[in-house]
């Protein structure tokens, strides 16, 4: 049976938004079960059309600028493109910036409430950056 | 005799070229082999992890300069 990994992102950074795209991407492709539940400043960074980049937290993140890193948002889309992983935004948050679905990314999905998340989590890995 | 596709990930940074790869595995066909070029570190180790778990088989592993050369035969 497939691990099921849950991570949970609310930071705007760039580092943690790499990290968390480099945990769902290798799980997703791996052949885990993967969820992201996308909330308070990380939300904003998966609006449709959106080009501002989270701000860098310290020396990894402008190295990582500066290298060749794939982005955070093209590694989110192979985890939902080559592993079936689901981006799911933070339905409190959504409401708070009113917004719908049809003005998240297209790999983004339906908006989720934290009871149906910790519900679907439980007995789960869970990380949270 | 070489026939085996190459997929290019020098010059990116972990996850980039597992997923450079992972990429062109879905697309292959069962018994095509792929061979990954990688100039970052972390592939030697986490290829062919990632070549067991997926339940592929690894043809060879070398290190030629700086570059890794990964061949993987795809098994299903």
């Amino acid at each position: 049976m497939a691990r099921r990994l849950f991570i949970v992102c609310v930071t705007g950074t760039r580092e943690k938004l790499q990290m968390a795209a480099m945990f769902a991407s290798v799980a997703a492709a791996t052949g885990d079960e993967v969820s992201v539940f996308l909330s308070m400043n990380a939300l904003p960074y998966f609006i449709k059309g959106r080009v501002a980049e989270p701000p860098v937290e310290g020396e990894m993140g402008t190295l990582m600028e500066q290298k060749g890193v794939p982005p955070f948002k093209q590694l989110f889309q192979q985890a939902v493109q080559l592993g079936d992983a689901k981006l799911l935004p933070c339905s409190m948050a959504l409401d708070l910036m009113r917004l719908s679905k049809d003005s998240m990314d297209e790999e983004v999905g339906p908006p989720t409430g934290l009871t149906r998340f910790l519900s679907d989590a439980e007995g789960a890995q869970l990380l949270t950056f | 005799m070489n026939d085996c596709k190459i997929v290019d990930a020098r010059n990116t940074f972990c996850p980039g070229p597992l997923m450079e790869l992972i990429t062109y595995m879905k697309q292959a066909s069962v018994g095509d082999t792929l061979e990954l070029l990688s100039t970052d570190d972390g592939s030697g180790a986490d290829v062919p992890e990632w070549v067991n778990k997926a339940g592929h088989e690894l043809v060879s592993k070398e290190r030629v300069e700086g570059v890794w050369h990964i061949r993987i035969r795809k098994a299903k």
